[in-house]
C-alpha cells in the first residue's frame, strides 16, 4: 500500500503482455497502410516476431519472480510456464495460418492483430491473482476469440459459430462475475492470498461456497467441461480450422491456470464433488459424442471435451501432484491439437469444404507424410506411449489413484478405450479406405511444414522425455503451494 | 436506512431475470439484453458488498465491469449483424446450421 507509483521491476513483470500489446497495436496501424497482397505475409511475420519476443520476455521476465502491482499480477514459475505455453502456441497458430488464409482468400491482416490481443488476456490470465484482473483478462482473451471465430465472414456456419460463441460465453463471463462478487462478499477481497486466509478460518461463510459454484461454471463454459459444453461442437465445426486450434488450447490452457489457482491457492471449499461429477460427465459424453460423428472438425471438438474430462480428474487430485498432472497435460494438448488442426486446415481447402470423414479415405496414399503427421498426433491423443498424450494421461490417472479416486480413474480408464475407436478410425480411413472422388492434394506450405515440425517434435519430445517439463512443473507446484 | 440484504436479494432477481431471458427469448438482441441485465445484476451487488465491508474497491470493480460490458456489445453487436446480413433473421430458432 506504501508505494504509489508502481517500479521498473513491476512492469517487468507484465513484459510478455506489453510486448503482445505493442506489436498488437502496431499490426493494426500497419493494417490500412501497407498494400493489399502484401499485408497477409507481412503482418502475419510481424506477429510471429511478436509471439517469439514475447517468449523472450517471459524468459528474461522469469529472473525477477514477484507481486507487481499492488499485488495483482504474481510472476512465479506457474505464471512463467503458461505463459511459454500460450505464446508458443500463438506462434504455431500463426504459422500455420498463413497458407489458410490464402487458401480461404481471407485478405484483414487484424486476425493476427487479434491472435495476439488474445494472448495478452491468456498470459495475465496466468499470472493475475486478484478476481477482477482475472475477470478483465479474460474477456480480453474471449472477446478476441469471438471475433476470430467468426472471421469467415461471408460463409453464414462461421458468423453463426460466432454468435454462438458470443452468446454462450458472455453468459459464462457473467456466471463467473457473479462469483467473484459472491466472493469478494463472503471475504471482504477479490486477492486469491486474501481469499484463501479468510477461507482457512471457520466456519466458511456459505457465500463463499456459491462463489466457488458460480465461478467453476463460468470457468467450465470456458474450458467446454460437461454439462457447461453444449457449444462446442457448434463453434468448432463453424469456425476457421486454425482459429479452433488456437482456441481448443490456448484459452483453455489459461482457463485452467485460472482454475488451478483459485481452486487450490485460495483452497477452495467443497470443491471435490463438484470437479467429480464435472470430470466424469465430460469424459462419458465428450466420448460418446464423438462416436458418430462424420466432421473431423465435430469430433476433435467432442474429443476436446473429453480431454477437458481427464484433465479435471487432476483437478479432484491431490495438489502436490494434481498441479503438476495438470500443468503437463495442458502442455500435451495443447501440441497433439494444434498439430492436428493444423493438418485439418491444410485439408479443408477452399471454403473448408472437406472437413468430413470420407474426404480423408486414402489420404494414407495421396500425401503420406501428412497422414503419418496426423496419425502420430491422433495416437498422442489416443495416448499410444512414445507420445505426450500417454504421459499426460499417466500421471493424471496416478495421481488420481494417490487421491484414492478409484471409481474417477475407472470411468477415465474405461473412456480412454472408448475414445481409442473413434480416433483410430480415422487412422484406418486414411489408410486402409480408397479415395472415394479426386480431392486435390495441395502441397504443404513451408511455414505450415514449420507449424507441424514443432508441433510433432514437442509432441514427441514430452512422450519420450517428459522428465524436465514435469519436474519443472512439479517445482512450481511446490512454489504455488509455499 | 435500508439494509443490504435487500440489495443483495434484488440483485440475486436482476440475475436471475437475466438468466430466464436468455433461456427463453427467441430474439438475439433480447437474449444480448438478458446478459446485459446479468452483469448489472453483479454491479448491484459489488457495490452493496462495498458498502457492508466498507471497501472503496467495490465500487471501482463495477466501473470495470461497465467497460468491459461495453466492449462486449461493441463486439457482441457486430456478429449480429454479421448474422443478419447472411441469414436476414434475428430469430435464434432459424439460426440453425449448426446443428445444436
Amino acid at each position: 500500500m506504501a508505494q504509489t507509483i508502481p517500479q521498473g521491476v513491476e512492469y517487468v513483470r507484465i513484459l510478455p503482455e506489453i510486448v503482445l500489446s505493442l506489436f498488437g497495436m502496431v499490426i493494426m496501424v500497419l493494417d490500412p497502410l501497407v498494400d493489399e497482397r502484401s499485408t497477409q505475409k507481412l503482418l502475419g511475420l510481424i506477429a510471429l516476431i511478436g509471439s517469439v519476443a514475447a517468449i523472450a520476455a517471459t524468459l528474461y521476465q522469469s529472473q525477477f519472480p514477484g507481486l507487481g502491482f499492488w499485488g495483482m499480477v504474481k510472476v512465479d514459475g506457474f505464471s512463467t510456464f503458461f505463459h511459454i505455453l500460450v505464446t508458443a502456441i500463438a506462434a504455431v497458430v500463426i504459422l500455420s495460418s498463413f497458407e489458410y488464409m490464402q487458401v480461404q482468400q481471407i485478405r484483414a491482416g487484424e486476425y493476427y492483430g487479434l491472435i495476439l490481443f488474445g494472448a495478452v488476456g491468456m498470459c495475465l490470465m496466468s499470472s493475475a491473482v486478484e478476481l477482477v484482473l482475472i475477470f478483465i483478462a479474460l474477456e480480453t482473451s474471449s472477446i478476441s476469440t469471438y471475433v476470430l471465430a467468426g472471421f469467415r465472414r461471408r460463409a453464414a456456419i462461421s458468423s453463426e459459430a460466432s454468435l454462438k460463441y458470443f452468446l454462450l460465453g458472455s453468459f459464462a463471463t457473467a456466471f463467473f462475475l457473479y462469483g467473484v462478487a459472491l466472493m469478494f462478499g463472503a471475504t471482504g477481497s477479490t486477492s486469491i492470498s486474501v481469499i484463501a486466509q479468510a477461507l482457512r478460518l471457520s466456519p466458511v461463510p456459505v457465500l463463499a461456497y456459491a462463489g466457488i459454484a458460480f465461478m467453476f461454471v463460468g470457468l467450465g463454459f470456458k474450458v467446454a467441461a460437461a454439462p457447461f459444453h453444449v457449444w462446442t461442437p457448434d463453434v468448432y465445426e463453424g469456425a476457421p480450422a486454425p482459429v479452433v486450434g488456437f482456441m481448443s488450447t490456448a484459452p483453455k490452457a489459461a482457463a485452467f491456470a485460472v482454475l488451478l489457482r483459485v481452486m487450490f491457492e485460495s483452497n477452495a471449499p467443497g470443491r471435490l464433488w463438484l470437479i467429480w461429477v464435472a470430470a466424469a460427465l465430460s469424459m462419458t459424453l465428450g466420448n460418446v459424442g464423438a462416436l458418430v460423428q462424420q466432421n473431423v472438425k465435430r469430433l476433435l471438438a467432442y474429443s476436446s471435451i473429453a480431454h477437458a474430462g481427464y484433465l479435471l480428474v487432476a483437478f479432484a487430485a491431490l495438489a502436490n501432484n494434481g498441479i503438476p498432472a495438470a500443468m503437463f497435460y495442458t502442455a500435451s494438448y495443447a501440441a497433439m491439437n494444434v498439430g492436428a488442426f493444423a493438418v485439418v486446415s491444410h485439408l479443408a481447402g477452399a471454403g473448408e469444404r472437406y472437413v468430413t470423414l470420407d474426404d480423408y479415405a486414402g489420404l494414407g496414399r495421396r500425401s503420406p507424410l501428412l497422414a503419418a503427421t496426423l496419425t502420430i498426433f491422433l495416437l498422442s491423443l489416443i495416448g499410444i506411449p512414445m507420445t505426450g498424450g500417454f504421459f499426460a494421461k499417466f500421471y493424471v490417472f496416478s495421481a488420481a489413484l494417490q487421491a484414492n479416486l478409484v471409481g474417477l480413474t475407472i470411468i477415465g480408464v474405461l473412456n480412454s478405450a472408448v475414445g481409442a475407436y473413434y480416433y483410430l478410425r480415422i487412422i484406418v480411413v486414411m489408410y486402409m479406405r480408397e479415395a472415394r472422388e479426386e480431392v486435390p492434394a495441395i502441397p504443404v506450405s513451408p511455414a505450415l511444414g514449420a507449424a507441424l515440425g514443432i508441433s510433432v517434435a514437442a509432441t514427441l519430445y514430452l512422450g519420450l522425455l517428459p522428465g524436465r517439463v514435469l519436474e519443472y512443473a512439479s517445482r512450481s507446484a511446490a512454489e504455488l503451494l509455499h | 436506512m435500508v439494509p443490504i440484504s435487500y440489495y443483495l436479494v434484488l440483485s440475486g432477481i436482476l440475475f436471475a431475470c437475466g438468466v430466464t431471458g436468455f433461456l427463453i427469448k427467441r430474439n438475439i438482441i433480447s437474449i444480448f439484453m438478458s446478459i446485459e441485465l446479468m452483469l448489472n445484476g453483479v454491479n448491484l451487488s459489488f457495490v452493496a458488498f462495498a458498502a457492508q465491508w466498507h471497501a472503496l474497491s467495490g465500487q471501482i470493480f463495477v466501473f470495470f465491469v461497465m467497460v468491459v460490458a461495453a466492449a462486449e456489445a461493441a463486439v457482441g453487436l457486430a456478429i449480429i449483424i454479421a448474422v443478419y446480413r447472411t441469414r436476414e433473421t434475428l430469430n435464434i430458432d432459424q439460426v440453425d446450421l449448426l446443428k445444436l
